[in-house]
């Protein structure tokens, strides 16, 4: 009210311009203006202060742990903080997380991106809305649901594949197996696979809808097959958007606890063979430990949570980069 | 009788003088009538009614602890509080965590299923004005072996077996050792799948102490709530180890008496003594009687013998405590405190535990218990 009755009376003669400029410059200001701005800064800021606030804590208590660490932090093969001085150290669950995620990936992501491009170019329009509706309902199941369907179904099932690996590719060392209860990296790889399956399929499917219809009639027009549609114009066109979804999967399943404390059988130790049960993952490690952890437990448990931070945000890093290089070539996002 | 319409009485008059505790005394009041009513149908309550002495319990009650001990303070709590209305609220966050707690002066009595170490006495001294925090024995629970072996039904082992066998030296079930102890068993040429806690827990802590106490040479481990060897299997609480024992042929792991059965069968312990001993409440509370107090003063705390050979005695069994402050407990809370400790350590109190599987105290000890609980002030 006050900025309208100013305006309205006749200005000074030499204030005209200076009084124009900030009104160009701010717009109106009415008191709702004042708030919003307030309101959504203040909200900026306090976001920053609490991470900041997070990050300073988690490092602190970090600092607090490995300066007790009695054993290497990085290298040493047990977890045992009610020792006295503490011996832990991160080199089994760094090694476990990585390998359960990639698992998890070299399975799930082919099969999502075949789910994707059969919704978006091949079901009929009448099919792929209940199964896309199917899909999104896995995605709300809880992960502990997951881990339980897994420890007791999941896990006494898969006694037959594992001989099975063992049989034909034992030589491999990598798929040897001794007959233990099959709670291992593969396993847990397998449930993870299930458990970021929805994601990637959902936004790769997103990404592959958007594809020009220009683009795919012009490769059409070309005399090229579906299959052949879909490897010129929509894979191309979808490769940095299938690789975005891939990383929202990779974050989910890096940091998956409850499936992973369910099934796996974690040991402190790193096993060649992933149908052997042993080994642990970060998430995994601070569900199991923390019920009865000290003072020192509990701190040496968030200097493990913190490279889970590190190694997360390397990987996420690294898909940015490689979605930024491939902009380039693809022209998609042009 | 007499006495409960004494406390109904007291009940009635406090509560025309304290009106703001108005609503708790009610509640006091009506359940009172309740058990009253219920003792006239049922006489085995009615004798459970009569033996808890509620002695000017009031209110509420927090405490935390030990998770071994929960389902006895709970089945405690159950009786204690229809005939006194007290409310008693036992977290079972945890030994640590109701050590920690009680030495905060957050609760006034906490469940430990270790003695109190001398750090965290003298931390307590600052919350027990004039006294210090001590250890009551109070519940015993045995620690199973439980396999699970197609055809083999009463499987005997001894210390050096069971410490190689954990530290995954005895591979196969036909071994030469488990055969000489089994002479009539047919063993079948399988691997041995052992299972342990991959969480810290008191059952690994009291498991690997039997270990390192009766074959120190088999089990070369420092011993603690972490479990140490290398290789095994492993799974999160007790239920989660019982469940992979139970789904594994050839597998064996270590767990509460209570998740014996159903597939799952006990190991019988050669302790030298003319029988092996299986596991049960009965023979857990012989071997807690081989043990020695060595708490000074109050402390009630105990050294088992682990070594024991006394017929029948079971020796791989944990107690646990009840801790509370010699003198300087906090003037609210020590008759409820005291009167709900009386209850636990009184002979119905203790009798419940073996329907329960847990194992009584001993009378040498918890006669000694019952008097320390009448000097706390």
């Amino acid at each position: 009210m006050d900025t309208t009755k100013t305006t309205d009376a006749p200005p000074p003669t030499s204030q005209p311009p200076a009084n124009v400029q900030k009104r160009v410059n701010r717009g109106a200001t009415r008191p709702g203006d004042r708030v919003f701005l307030g309101l959504s800064r203040g909200s900026g800021i306090l976001l920053l202060v609490i991470m900041a606030a997070i990050a300073v804590f988690l490092t602190y208590r970090a600092s607090l742990a490995i300066s007790k660490d009695h054993g290497n932090f990085l290298t040493t093969f047990e977890w045992n903080t009610n020792l006295v001085p503490p011996s832990f150290g991160i080199a089994v669950l760094a090694f476990g997380t990585v390998v359960s995620s990639v698992i998890a990936m070299v399975l799930a992501v082919p099969v999502a991106v075949a789910i994707a491009l059969f919704l978006t170019h091949y079901a009929p329009r009448r099919m792929s809305g209940p199964v896309a509706y199917v899909i999104d309902l896995l995605a709300a199941v809880p992960s502990i649901v997951y881990g339980l369907w897994g420890a007791l179904i999941l896990v006494p099932h898969l006694n037959g594949l594992f001989g099975w690996l063992d049989e034909y590719l034992g030589w491999t060392g990598i798929f040897s197996w001794q007959g233990g209860a099959p709670r291992s990296m593969l396993t847990v790889g397998i449930l993870l696979a299930i458990m970021i399956l929805p994601i990637i399929t959902n936004v790769s499917r997103e990404v592959f809808r958007q594809v020009p219809q220009m683009h795919e009639e012009a490769a059409l027009a070309l005399g090229a097959t579906r299959w052949e549609v879909v490897r010129m114009s929509v894979l191309p066109f979808g490769r940095s958007g299938v690789i975005s979804a891939s990383m929202l999967g990779l974050g989910r399943a890096l940091g998956e606890t409850m499936a992973v404390a369910t099934v796996l059988s974690p040991t402190f130790d790193i096993q060649t063979s992933l149908l052997d049960p042993g080994g642990g993952t970060f998430a995994q490690n601070i569900a199991s430990k923390f019920g009865e952890a000290t003072q020192d437990g509990r701190d040496a448990l968030i200097a493990s949570g913190l490279v889970l931070f590190v190694i997360t945000l390397l990987v996420n890093g690294a898909a940015r980069a490689i979605i930024a290089r491939r902009k380039e070539y693809s022209g998609a996002n042009a | 009788m007499k006495l409960q319409r004494k406390n109904r009485l007291r009940a009635l008059t406090l509560g025309a003088v304290a009106v703001s505790g108005a609503l708790a005394l009610t509640a006091c009041g009506s359940d009172d009538n309740g058990g009253g009513s219920k003792a006239s149908g049922n006489p085995s309550s009615a004798a459970n009614a009569s033996s808890i002495k509620c002695d000017g319990a009031k209110g509420q009650l927090l405490s935390d602890g030990s998770s071994a001990q929960k389902n006895a303070i709970d089945a405690w709590v159950k009786n204690f509080s229809q005939a006194c209305g007290v409310q008693i609220n036992y977290k079972a966050g945890g030994s640590g965590a109701g050590v920690t707690s009680f030495t905060q002066g957050q609760i006034p009595w906490a469940g430990s299923d270790s003695a109190l170490k001398p750090e965290e006495v003298a931390a307590s001294k600052k919350v027990c004005s004039g006294g210090q925090g001590i250890d009551l024995p109070m519940v015993g629970g045995p620690i199973a072996i439980g396999y699970n072996l197609n055809g083999v039904d009463n499987l005997v082992l001894d210390a050096p077996t069971l410490a190689k066998i954990f530290d995954g030296k005895i591979t196969n079930w036909n071994d030469q050792a488990i055969k000489k102890l089994n002479p009539s068993a047919k063993l079948p040429d399988l691997k041995i799948q052992a299972f342990h806690r991959s969480d810290d827990s008191g059952t690994t802590d009291n498991f690997t102490k039997y270990l390192i106490a009766t074959t120190p040479d088999n089990w070369k481990y420092s011993g603690g709530k972490t479990w140490q060897a290398k290789g095994g299997q492993s799974a999160a609480q007790s239920s989660g180890v019982a469940q992979q024992v139970k789904q594994t042929n050839g597998a064996i792991g270590y767990f509460e008496l209570s998740y014996v059965g159903d597939g799952i069968k006990p190991v019988s312990i050669d302790t030298g003594a003319a029988q092996p001993v299986a596991p049960s409440t009965d023979s857990a509370t012989k071997a807690i009687a081989d043990a020695k107090v060595v708490g000074t003063g109050s402390d009630l705390s105990l050294k088992l013998n682990y070594n024991t050979k006394a017929d029948g005695a079971y020796p791989i069994t944990l107690v646990t405590y009840e801790i509370a402050c010699d003198k300087g407990n906090k003037a609210d809370t020590l008759p409820t405190v005291k009167s709900f400790l009386n209850y636990m350590a009184s002979e119905d109190g203790q009798k419940l535990l073996s329907g329960i599987d847990y194992a009584p105290m001993p009378d040498a000890i918890i006669s000694k218990v019952r008097s320390t609980i009448a000097t706390l002030s």
